[in-house]
């Protein structure tokens, strides 16, 4: 039982860090948080990416929100906090030969435009004052639709499984409006003839959330590449990875040079953690049922969107807020 | 951290004025550190004179202002459903940090001209001129921005925390907040009598980022091109490093 020491030990270590004061200053934020507090963070999250397959982006910044870090530096650093755990990722799913690199290049293509558009948006909204308000946006319809899918899609299945043995395959459409665009391309791994348009145009969109909500778009790319794109499951993740360290990274860059919003000793301590929190909630994530991982995860999701959706229509306990001169 | 190495600052007292003050700080810098988690600065001193002691009692008040910079505050207004930022005001000038102590409460220590001459209390401390016209009520944002910035602990209105001896040695400590920023702190003294300034004096605490703070602060203003792809080779050699990690495990 080898690794149940390691973590006991683990455990032991993080107490006696915990009693210590471990402040660290943020040299962008400019605040000072609890290193423990992070490190706990980014494990929290990545023992959740680990059991659930989800990059983790989505929760991990408004959880920044909570803790005071600044939304923008928060959305500029989980950026390239991304880039770390979906290299780790793709280098897993490159072995098993599930990546298809076409149709993410095609996908990188639209996202980098995306990218673009979205930094530009999240410049202007700034200067606006209400970046803060269109992130949070995001975040609720996002989360709101998202959960709610997976929360209704796991208790059918959970209902399937109790009335028979297996779940049948997911029915894949014949002919839809991806087959009837013009601009044919062949994509092999997945076994695809189809548009560029409409993978361009889901690149496109996750680019722009990338950017603006500061995650990998993976809990949106990856429906829709298995419902929109129909391609085969098995190399939906991989291919979503690849593309989305390249659109990530491509953030990270726009943010550091146009905003100087990315805190490295931040995305540090979120990486530490959020590497050994993979390790672990990979393992926990073997020993559970798929559909109730699944519920888990969905009512997580809703907890977390409910929270923003209540900040937005309660009135705030303070109504007035500083910020920095707007117009640059 | 806390370093309480005395620093004799000024012994040079101007024969002219009849009571000076003599200035200790118990350090006049201060280093943002990667562990740095907030410092607490020892003000202390004598008043020196060449005549006797007058009746009117002696009152101390001590300011500590950080670098002001330009800021908009905003108010958030119920549209359509939800709440969103809609007025907001700018104001030309506020310091990051302010604290006054005083020896005895305000009102006596200080009349209200002398405030208005040096800009000691809080909102003297802020300059607002040109507040638009669609705003109706101006004040309210200042007093916003006052209220947010004493509850995060950068605005301190310390009355009576000065502590005066014989009306001659003073002391008083000013704990300055973990978020600090960069730049020169403005420390001043102010001697009064019958709430009239009989003689000031002024000192600079220097805080600055030091070591890796510095570094990377440095980097990311003037190099951004490098700074970015620094945090993006960490990024990926730590997402190298986990998958290398998880599969010597595995194989072990």
């Amino acid at each position: 039982m080898a690794p149940i020491r390691g973590q006991a030990v683990l455990a032991k270590r993080c107490a006696a860090a915990l009693t210590i004061d471990m402040y660290v200053y943020l040299p962008i934020a400019e605040v000072s948080v609890h290193a423990v507090l992070l490190l706990g963070l980014g494990g929290l999250v990545g023992v959740l990416s680990g059991m659930f397959g989800v990059g983790g982006g989505f929760l991990m910044t408004p959880l920044l929100f909570f803790i005071g870090i600044p939304p923008a530096v928060a959305v500029a650093t989980e950026a390239n906090q991304i880039v770390a755990s979906s290299f780790s990722g793709v280098l897993a799913h490159l072995r098993r030969k599930t990546v298809d690199f076409r149709m993410g290049t095609v996908l990188l293509v639209g996202g980098l435009v995306g990218a673009a558009l979205g930094v530009v948006l999240f410049n202007y909204l700034k200067s606006q004052g209400q970046v803060d308000l269109l992130v949070r946006l995001c975040y609720v319809v996002f989360l709101g639709v998202v959960g709610g899918l997976m929360f209704f899609e796991s208790l059918r299945a959970i209902r399937r499984s109790r009335a028979a043995g297996g779940t049948p395959p997911p029915r894949r459409r014949q002919r839809t409006l991806v087959h009837t665009l013009p601009f044919k391309m062949r994509f092999r791994t997945s076994g695809l003839y189809i548009s560029v348009i409409p993978p361009l145009v889901v690149g496109v969109a996750v680019g722009v959330l990338a950017a603006i909500m500061g995650v990998g778009g993976g809990f949106i790319m990856v429906p829709a590449m298995i419902y929109l794109l129909g391609m085969p499951t098995k190399v939906v993740v991989g291919t979503s990875l690849f593309q989305i360290i390249f659109v990530t990274a491509f953030t990270t860059l726009l943010h550091a040079t146009t905003n100087y919003t990315v805190d490295m000793v931040l995305a540090v301590l979120l990486l530490i953690g959020g590497v050994i929190g993979a390790q672990v909630g990979t393992r926990i994530g073997v020993k559970m049922k798929a559909e109730q991982l699944r519920i888990l995860l969905a009512l997580m999701v809703l907890v977390v969107c409910g929270k923003l959706a209540l900040d937005l229509l309660l009135q705030p306990a303070e109504l007035y807020s500083i910020g920095a001169v707007g117009a640059h | 951290m806390r370093v309480l190495v005395a620093i004799l600052l000024c012994l040079v007292a101007l024969p002219l004025r009849a009571e000076e003050v003599v200035l200790g700080l118990s350090q006049n810098r201060i280093s943002i550190t990667a562990n740095f988690d907030g410092s607490e600065i020892l003000i202390f001193g004598a008043v020196k004179r060449e005549t006797p002691l007058q009746d009117e009692p002696l009152e101390v008040i001590v300011t500590i202002a950080g670098p002001s910079q330009p800021l908009t505050v905003r108010r958030k207004d119920r549209r359509a459903g939800i709440w969103v930022n809609n007025a907001a005001m700018e104001i030309d000038s506020a310091p990051s940090f302010y604290a006054v102590a005083t020896s005895a409460p305000l009102h006596e220590a200080l009349t209200e001209t002398e405030d208005l001459r040096h800009r000691v209390t809080i909102p003297r401390a802020i300059r607002a001129v040109g507040a638009p016209l669609e705003i109706g009520n101006a004040a309210a944002f200042t007093e916003a921005l006052i209220r947010i910035r004493t509850k995060s602990g950068l605005y301190q209105t310390l009355e009576g925390a000065v502590e005066l001896r014989e009306q001659t040695l003073f002391s008083t400590g000013i704990s300055l907040p973990a978020n600090l920023t960069e730049g020169d702190y403005a420390t001043r003294i102010f001697l009064t009598r019958d709430g009239e300034v009989i003689s000031q004096y002024g000192t600079i605490i220097t805080v600055n980022k030091v070591g890796l703070e510095r570094f990377l602060y440095n980097l990311s203003r003037e190099q951004p091109l490098i700074y970015g792809l620094l945090s993006l080779a960490i990024a990926i050699l730590a997402g190298w490093g986990a998958s290398a990690a998880f599969t010597m495990l595995r194989q072990s």
